[in-house]
């Protein structure tokens, strides 16, 4: 090390190679979700939040939809695991980023040599590992409790897989683009929870769309929301439950179409719309 | 390494040169434009106008090349991770080429007992050098410290400074900001400073604003007098007393005096 450094003081930083992005985005997923499931009450919370309204709503409506064999706790884990899914990328990235850009995280990181794609990526897969262990949770307690029948054929879990994950790919990049409105990390909570929280009410998680009036529908029809959960029924309601949906099909081609649409939408958005300072930093 | 520029927003017009290897220490008063001119020169600030150059490239466009080859220590961060002060720096070694071993520098900010302590349990000036251990794990040509002893007890920050002496023997490049005259005295090869986005006065701290050359001051304990020649007056007054002065001091104006009048609004 010696000899080296005194004959060529600045030849080996220069050319050694500079860290690859995917290797810097893998090493970033896994301090990100180190950090998650070292902050307990967060975990605590996270998880069990979609876990007690399955329950309470389980609970509170009890029966099931006429001539279908289709209860609506099987309906609600269906919304559930949807709006889990968007909650685990919206939500959670948020106000997640939101507060780390005022705490100092971001500016400290875009000091550095690592590139935003990495940043991205370890976002990305900390909520994709988020998400799949809520899929899991509330899955375990649908089939334990409610009925749920998992599915039998491979179509279905193939239909699963691919609304699971552009629903999930789609909702975290949307996290990103919205952690950049809030003013700063107390505002954080309230900005981003409001519309998530509308979008479910008006999306069918929790109120069927045959008691919502058209309009309504409309809105909800141009977030992504309503298609992942239209997906999930469609894997576990089966074809009985297509009767109830606004055109009596599931539409895959259509959730598809719209949950792809936003992915896009949403990586654009991350890209010309993300600030690694806060406003208040100039 | 060469930094030129002017003309900038809340910075009304700074030029200057940073030789390679030196400890240079910027002075201002809050507001005076101090950290806007170290965040443009760290890249993350656009200026509106000037040339400005470090390390042979424009800040104004950063690369990832040119980034590991910088450490910027900020002031105040208030994150708080689940991570150990061991985690932390092994992760942020990886985004560097060519990186110090992480335990080499945890040992060299002098927390290796505190190594596997998450950062969110470690005191205000035990982050601090935790701060201090991420900016110089890359192995950075130039490294920026923005405020760094902030809130250290005096020991803290004899140790500190030991610690940036350290790095400047082994050829880093350090350009620091600071409150804290003695701690720029200490440091610094040379310092600037600033007033109203300004350089108001630049040099060693030992000449800077014709410091070396002003008048001293020759007190005892009947009375004072300002001279060019403290040793003449000195003398005369031991012929008074005939032996001993009592009271006696000769001072020349610190860095705190020559500071305040250099920053004092014209």
């Amino acid at each position: 090390m010696a000899e080296t450094a005194t004959a060529l003081p600045t030849a080996a930083p220069a050319s050694a190679p500079m860290p690859s992005t995917f290797r810097l985005g893998l090493a970033r997923a896994a301090v990100e979700t180190k950090m998650f499931f070292r902050e307990k009450d967060a975990v605590v919370f996270t998880f069990s939040f979609p876990i007690v309204l399955l329950v309470l709503f389980g609970s509170i409506f009890a029966g099931g939809l006429e001539g279908t064999g289709i209860t609506f706790s099987q309906l609600y884990t269906a919304g559930l695991i949807g709006a889990g899914v968007m909650g685990a990328g919206f939500q959670n990235l948020g106000i997640g980023i939101a507060t780390e850009r005022q705490d100092g995280t971001l500016k400290r990181l875009a000091g550095t040599p690592m590139p935003a794609g990495a940043y991205f990526i370890g976002k990305i897969v900390n909520v994709l590992v988020i998400a799949l262990l809520e899929v899991a949770i509330l899955l375990t307690i649908g089939v334990l409790m409610y009925d749920l029948n998992l599915p039998s054929d491979l179509s279905r879990w193939v239909t699963l897989a691919w609304v699971f994950l552009l629903g999930v790919s789609a909702a975290a990049l949307l996290g990103i683009a919205a952690s950049s409105l809030p003013r700063s990390a107390k505002s954080a909570a309230a900005v981003i929870s409001m519309p998530f929280v509308v979008l479910q009410f008006i999306s069918g998680v929790f109120i069927p769309f045959t008691l919502m009036p058209q309009w309504l529908i409309n809105i909800a029809s141009f977030f992504p929301l309503k298609w992942m959960c239209q997906g999930f029924r469609s894997v576990f309601l089966g074809d009985a439950g297509a009767v109830f949906e606004t055109t009596k099909s599931y539409e895959l081609d259509r959730v598809a179409l719209v949950l792809g649409a936003w992915l896009i939408g949403g990586a654009v958005l991350c890209l010309t719309t993300f600030r690694w300072k806060g406003r208040r930093d100039g | 390494m060469r930094k030129q520029y002017g003309g900038v927003d809340a910075v009304a017009g700074i030029d200057l040169d940073i030789a390679q290897g030196e400890i240079f220490a910027i002075l201002g008063p809050n507001g005076a434009g101090k950290s806007t001119t170290v965040e443009i020169l760290e890249g993350y600030r656009k200026r509106d106008a000037g040339e400005v150059s470090v390390l042979g490239s424009d800040p104004g466009k950063p690369t990832r090349r040119w980034k590991s080859r910088i450490g910027i220590v900020l002031q105040n961060t208030e994150e708080s991770p689940e991570l150990t002060v061991r985690e932390m720096l092994r992760h942020f070694s990886a985004y560097y080429p060519d990186s110090r071993d992480p335990d080499e520098v945890i040992a060299m900010v002098g927390l290796t007992e505190s190594a596997g302590k998450r950062i969110r349990h470690l005191s205000g000036g035990q982050r601090r050098r935790v701060d201090v251990a991420l900016g110089v794990v890359g192995r950075p040509e130039l490294l920026f410290l923005d405020e760094p002893t902030t809130g250290f007890d005096p020991e803290s920050r004899r140790q500190f400074w030991e610690l940036i002496e350290g790095l400047s023997d082994d050829g880093t490049t350090i350009v620091l900001t600071t409150h804290y005259l003695e701690e720029a005295e200490a440091l610094a090869d040379r310092v600037a400073v600033i007033a109203q986005g300004r350089i108001v006065a630049e040099g060693e701290p030992s000449t800077l604003g014709g410091r070396a050359t002003a008048k001293a001051r020759v007190t005892w304990s009947e009375g004072s007098v300002e001279t060019d020649t403290p040793t003449e007056t000195v003398l005369e007054l031991s012929r008074t007393f005939d032996g001993e002065i009592p009271g006696l001091t000769v001072t020349r104006p610190s860095l705190e005096d020559i500071y305040l009048s250099l920053i004092e609004p014209s």
